[in-house]
C-alpha cells in the first residue's frame, strides 16, 4: 500500500511519520512484534489448516444442543444474508439512505412479534443469555424489586450472565427448584420462594431439560404482581402455544435456530420482546415505521431517548452494536420456511428426538428420558458412564455427542443432555445407539 | 450521478402467494405437545422462495452500504472490508462448529482463538486478552466489571467512574451498567482531557478513568503520561476505549501509554463489514495484575493442545454465552495475519494521511476548532452555515447523500457546535477524498432550500421521525390498525 505523494506535498510534509508527531516519546513503540504479512494464499492456506482439525456438523452428526441446534439452513438464507448493500452497511442512522436495512428491520421485529404473541420486539441482543441478563434488570425498571427468580435448571452460561447484568441494580438472584419426576417446576418451592420482594420470574419453555412444561401457562395466574418473564426456543414455537399468550410480560430467547450457523458459539441472536405497555423500559434498538416528506411509507429508528448516545448512564442499556445481519437472517429464514414450514420442522424435530429417547430406553443400562414429561428436541439421558467419556468413545465412532449436564446442575453427574434434529436421519439414530450400546 | 433504487414499498406481509419450502410434513400430531400447549395459529408470510429473495434482493438495493462507496462515518471505522474474510467465515469448519464440542473436536476453533489473543496482546501490548465480549460496549462492560472485582478483592470499595464529557455515549452506559456512579470532567480548551479537572474528580472513590486517545475530535493527548500517573497515584485504573484504534497501530499501544484495561472493536479496526449495525466483537486486554478476573472460560496451550480453563476462583464469569463472536474472530484473525506488522502499520499511517488530507481540503470552508494535527478523523464545525445561512449540518449531509455518499457522523461530540465528525479511512484513493472535498463544499455554495429539501436522489425522501416517535409503529400488527394514518402517499 503506496502513499500518495501528491497528498503528503499538499500537507507540507516529506515523511509520513510527521503526522505521528503529537505521540510523545515516552510512549512510542517501534512497530509491532507480530511477523510480516502473507499474501491472500499464504492467509487461506494457513486458517484452512489451523482450521482442519475441527469435527464439523457435515462431516459427523451432531447430538449437541442445549440452546445452539444444527438446523438445516435453506441456501437462499445465506445468499441473501451475504449481500453486500447490507452487509457492509453500517447502523441505518441515516434512514433515506437506509431504507432496505430499515425495513427488514421493522419486518424482523413484526415476525418475531407473529412467532412470539408479544407487541414489541427490539432490533437485537448480543446472544440469549445478555437477552436474559437485559430482561432482569428491565424487570427491575418496571417493577422495581430486589429479588429475580429463576430455575435451578438453568445452564451454568445463563446464570453467570445474569449474575454479571444484576451485579450494577443490586439484585438478588434466587433459584427455585425442578420437579425430580417430571423435570417441570416445581410450584409449591416457588410459593415458598416467593414473597414481596420479588420483582420478576423467569421460566423457559422448552426448559434445560428439552421439557415442555404446561405449569409455565399458569404463572402469571398465581402471581400476578410479577414480571414474567419467560424464555422460548424460536422453532418450538411452531407448534406451541405463544408466551406472548400466556401473560408474558417480557419474552427472551436464542435465535440461531433460525438460519444461523452454529459459528462455534456466535454470532448469536438475542431475541428480545415485550408487552406495549413497558416499551419505554426496553433495551436496545427500534425501528418504526413513518411517512417521508412525500406521504410515502418509510422506516426510521425510533425511541432513542432510551439508547445510550442520547441517554448515557441513564439510558436502559449499554448497547450500541448489535446482531442486525443476525436479525435479518431470521427474517428471511422465516419467511422462506413459512407458518406451515415452521411447524413441520417443529414437528419433525420432536417426532425425532421422541425416536432416539425410546431406541436409547430400550437399552437397559440407560434410563431415557430421565424426566416424564413432553419433550422439544432434546432430553436427558442418564447411563452407566460419564458423559465425559461416552462422548470420548463417539467421536472415536464420528459422532458428536451429547451435553454434559453436571455442568449445570451438579448432581447430575451421570446426565447427558441429546438433541436432534430435522438433520437427523433414521441412520444417524441408529449409529448413536448401537455406541451406547456397546456400553451397555 | 447517483440515483438510488426504490422498488414497491410492499412488506413482505404483504406479498402473496404459497410457500414451496421442503420440510413439509402433512401429518399433524396433536399429541406431541401437552394438552393445552398446542399452538393454533401463526401468522407468517406464506410465499414462494422466489418471492423472498426477489424482495429482499429489492431491499438490499433501497441500501448503502461501504462496497457502494464513500462512508467517512467518524468514529465507526467504515474502511473497506477485504473479501477474503467473508471466505473464511464461510468456512465449514467456522459455520458448522457446535460451541460444546469436546475439546479434541475443536482444536482448530481454540488455536486460533488463543493466537488471535496473542496478536491481539502483541498490538496492544497488555498482558492476556479475552474474546468473549459481543462488540465494543460489552467490552466496557467487561472491563468495568473486572474493575469492581479487582477492587473489591483488594477491599476497597470504589464506587465511581471519570468519563470526559466528549466520551462516547455507550462509556457512561456501561460503567453505570456495572453499579458505579459516573462523573463526567469538562474537556480543555485544547480539546483534550483537563488535567485539573482531572485531579480534582480523582479520589480514593476512583475504580477507573476511561478514555480514548486519541480521542473523539482526531486528537492525540498530549499528557497521557500524566494522566497515567494521576490515576495509578489515586488508586484506580485507566481504561481504553480502543474505538480509534485504527490511528495508532504500530505506532503506540495502551501498553506502552500504561493503560490497565483496554476493549478492541474489531469490526472497526481488523475489519468485520458491520452488518447494518452487528455483529460485530469486543475483545479485552489486560495487564497481567488484572488477568486472574478475565471472564471464562480461558484457553491454555499444553505442548501441541488447546484446553479449556473453567476453574478460576477471581474470574467474573461470562458476560455472554461461549467464547465470543468466533467468525467474527477467525475475519480478525484473517486480516491480521494478511497484514502482518508492516501492513498494520501502514493501515495508520494511511488512515492518518488521509484525514489530515482531507482536513487540509475543508477546513477553509468549514472552521475545525481545536488545532490542526489530527489522527485518523477529525471534527469539523457546521455553526456558520447555520448562522449565515440558515442549513443546519443535518441538512448538509442529507445533502451529501444526494450526491452518493455516506454521512459523516453528526452531532458528536456534543463540544463541537454543529458537529461534522469524519472518518475516511486508509482505504479511500485521493479521488475519492477529492470528489468527497468538492461535494461538501458546492454544498455549502448551495442556495438553503436546494440544501434543506434533500435528500432526493435516495429511495425516499426526508422522513418524519417525530411521526415515528409519535405513532410507535413497531410492527406490522400495529400498522394494521393504523393504516390509515398512512394512506395517500405520492410516489
Ligand atoms: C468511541 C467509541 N467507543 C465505543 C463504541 C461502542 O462500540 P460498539 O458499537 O462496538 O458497542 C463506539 C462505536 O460506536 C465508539 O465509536
Amino acid at each position: 500500500m503506496a502513499l500518495d505523494r501528491r497528498m503528503l506535498d499538499s500537507l507540507g510534509i516529506e515523511d509520513v511519520e510527521q503526522l505521528f508527531a503529537d505521540i510523545p516519546q515516552g510512549v512510542r513503540i517501534d512497530g509491532i512484534p507480530l511477523p510480516k504479512g502473507m499474501t491472500e494464499p499464504e492467509m487461506m492456506r494457513t486458517i484452512r489448516a489451523m482450521l482442519q482439525p475441527n469435527a464439523t456438523a457435515d462431516d459427523m452428526p451432531c447430538f449437541l444442543g442445549c440452546g445452539i441446534y444444527h438446523h438445516h439452513v435453506p441456501a437462499a438464507v445465506r445468499s441473501i444474508a451475504m449481500r453486500s448493500e447490507f452487509i457492509t452497511a453500517y447502523t441505518p442512522y441515516q434512514a433515506e439512505i437506509s431504507q432496505g436495512m430499515l425495513q427488514a428491520l421493522f419486518e424482523y421485529q413484526s415476525l418475531i412479534s407473529e412467532l412470539t404473541g408479544m407487541d414489541v420486539v427490539n432490533s437485537s441482543n448480543y446472544d440469549g443469555s445478555t437477552a436474559l441478563g437485559e430482561a432482569a434488570t428491565m424487570s427491575f425498571r418496571i417493577r422495581p424489586k430486589k429479588k429475580f427468580l429463576v430455575p435451578e435448571a438453568l445452564s451454568w452460561e445463563k446464570k453467570s450472565v445474569l449474575k454479571n447484568y444484576v451485579w450494577g441494580a443490586v439484585m438478588e438472584i434466587v433459584e427455585y427448584a425442578y420437579d425430580p419426576y417430571t423435570g417441570g417446576l416445581d410450584m409449591a418451592d416457588m410459593h415458598s420462594k416467593y414473597d414481596d420482594d420479588v420483582s420478576g420470574i423467569y421460566v423457559e419453555v422448552p426448559n434445560l431439560f428439552g421439557v415442555i412444561d404446561p405449569a409455565a401457562m399458569k404463572l402469571k395466574k398465581e402471581f400476578p404482581e410479577a414480571v414474567l418473564v419467560v424464555g422460548f426456543n424460536p422453532i418450538s414455537l411452531g407448534v406451541l402455544t405463544p408466551p406472548g399468550a400466556y401473560g408474558a410480560d417480557i419474552a427472551v430467547g436464542e435465535g440461531q435456530p433460525l438460519g444461523l450457523g452454529m459459528n462455534c458459539g456466535g454470532p448469536l441472536l438475542g431475541l428480545f420482546a415485550c408487552r406495549t405497555e413497558h416499551v419505554r423500559k426496553m433495551p436496545g434498538r427500534l425501528i418504526g415505521m413513518t411517512k417521508d416528506k412525500n406521504g410515502n411509507r418509510a422506516y426510521c429508528m425510533t425511541l432513542q431517548t432510551r439508547e445510550q448516545h442520547i441517554r448515557r448512564s441513564k439510558a436502559t442499556s449499554n448497547i450500541c452494536t448489535n446482531e442486525a445481519l443476525m436479525a435479518l437472517t431470521a427474517s428471511v429464514y422465516l419467511s422462506i420456511v413459512g407458518p406451515k414450514g415452521l411447524r413441520s420442522i417443529a414437528e419433525i424435530n420432536i417426532r425425532n428426538a421422541k425416536g432416539l429417547m425410546q431406541r436409547i430406553d430400550e437399552l437397559d443400562a440407560f434410563d431415557s428420558p430421565v424426566f416424564e414429561a413432553h419433550h422439544f428436541n432434546e432430553f436427558v439421558v442418564s447411563g452407566p458412564v460419564r458423559p465425559e467419556k461416552l462422548n470420548k468413545l463417539l467421536l472415536k465412532h464420528g459422532l458428536i455427542g451429547g451435553a454434559d449436564m453436571q455442568r449445570h446442575v451438579p448432581r447430575m453427574t451421570d446426565h447427558m443432555l441429546l438433541a436432534t434434529t430435522e438433520m437427523h436421519t433414521e441412520a444417524d439414530l441408529d449409529r448413536l445407539v448401537n455406541v451406547l450400546r456397546e456400553v451397555a | 450521478m447517483f440515483r438510488q433504487a426504490r422498488w414497491d414499498d410492499k412488506l413482505i406481509f404483504e406479498r402473496v402467494g404459497e410457500s414451496d419450502f421442503c420440510f413439509l410434513s402433512d401429518r399433524t400430531e396433536v399429541s406431541l405437545v401437552p394438552e393445552g400447549m398446542a399452538r393454533s395459529g401463526l401468522c407468517l408470510p406464506d410465499i414462494p422462495e422466489r418471492e423472498v429473495v426477489k424482495h429482499y434482493t429489492n431491499l438490499s438495493q433501497m441500501n448503502y452500504g461501504l462496497d457502494n462507496g464513500f462512508y467517512p462515518l467518524g468514529s465507526c471505522t467504515m474502511k473497506y472490508n477485504p473479501k477474503y474474510a467473508d471466505q473464511v467465515a464461510s468456512l465449514s469448519t467456522v459455520v458448522n462448529v457446535h460451541p460444546m464440542q469436546d475439546e479434541a473436536a475443536m482444536q482448530g476453533s481454540l488455536r486460533l482463538m488463543y493466537e488471535l489473543e496473542q496478536a491481539l496482546c502483541a498490538i496492544s501490548g497488555m498482558a492476556a486478552v479475552t474474546l468473549q465480549p459481543a462488540a465494543g460496549a460489552q467490552g466496557e462492560f467487561t472491563g468495568m466489571l473486572i474493575a469492581k472485582a479487582f477492587h473489591k478483592k483488594n477491599g476497597q470499595e470504589r464506587t465511581e467512574v471519570i468519563v470526559p464529557d466528549a466520551a462516547h455515549g455507550t462509556n457512561p452506559a456501561s460503567a453505570a451498567m456495572a453499579g458505579f456512579e459516573v462523573i463526567e470532567i469538562p474537556t480543555s480548551k485544547n480539546g483534550c482531557v483537563d488535567l485539573d479537572s482531572l485531579k480534582a474528580a480523582l479520589s480514593d472513590k476512583t475504580a477507573a478513568f476511561m478514555i480514548t486517545n486519541p480521542n473523539t475530535l482526531g486528537l492525540f493527548e498530549p499528557q497521557i503520561e500524566e494522566i497515567a500517573n494521576l490515576v495509578h497515584d489515586a488508586g484506580a485504573l485507566l481504561y481504553y476505549d480502543g474505538a480509534n484504534f485504527n490511528a495508532i497501530l504500530g505506532h503506540t499501544s495502551p501498553g506502552a501509554m500504561n493503560f490497565d484495561i483496554v476493549h478492541f472493536n474489531l469490526h472497526k479496526t481488523f475489519a468485520t463489514p458491520h452488518g447494518g449495525g452487528g455483529p460485530g466483537a469486543g475483545p479485552v486486554g489486560v495487564c497481567s495484575r488484572l488477568e486472574p478476573f478475565l471472564p471464562l472460560p480461558r484457553i491454555a496451550k499444553d505442548g501441541e493442545r488447546y484446553h479449556l480453563i473453567c476453574d478460576r476462583p477471581d474470574s467474573i464469569g461470562k458476560v455472554r454465552s461461549y467464547f465470543g463472536n468466533f467468525a467474527v474472530l477467525a475475519r480478525a484473525y484473517a486480516y491480521i495475519l494478511r497484514n502482518g506488522s508492516d501492513g498494520l502499520k501502514e493501515v495508520s499511517q494511511k488512515a492518518v494521511l488521509n484525514a489530515n488530507y482531507l482536513r487540509g481540503q475543508l477546513e477553509d470552508t468549514f472552521p475545525m476548532p481545536y488545532g490542526k494535527l489530527r489522527k485518523h478523523e477529525f471534527v469539523l464545525s457546521g455553526k456558520t452555515l447555520a448562522d449565515e445561512k440558515g442549513v443546519r449540518t443535518l441538512d448538509l449531509v442529507k445533502r451529501l447523500l444526494d450526491r452518493g455518499f455516506m454521512a459523516p457522523t453528526i452531532y458528536f461530540p456534543l463540544l463541537v457546535d454543529e458537529a461534522i465528525m469524519i472518518e475516511p479511512t486508509e482505504t479511500e484513493t485521493k479521488d475519492t477524498l477529492d470528489e468527497f472535498a468538492r461535494a461538501m463544499k458546492e454544498i455549502a455554495g448551495e442556495s438553503a432550500e436546494t440544501v434543506r429539501s434533500a435528500p432526493n436522489a435516495t429511495s425516499v425522501a426526508r422522513v418524519d421521525e417525530l411521526f415515528a416517535a409519535k405513532e410507535l409503529v413497531l410492527t406490522w400488527r400495529i400498522y394494521q390498525a393504523k393504516a390509515d394514518k398512512f394512506s395517500g402517499g405520492s410516489k
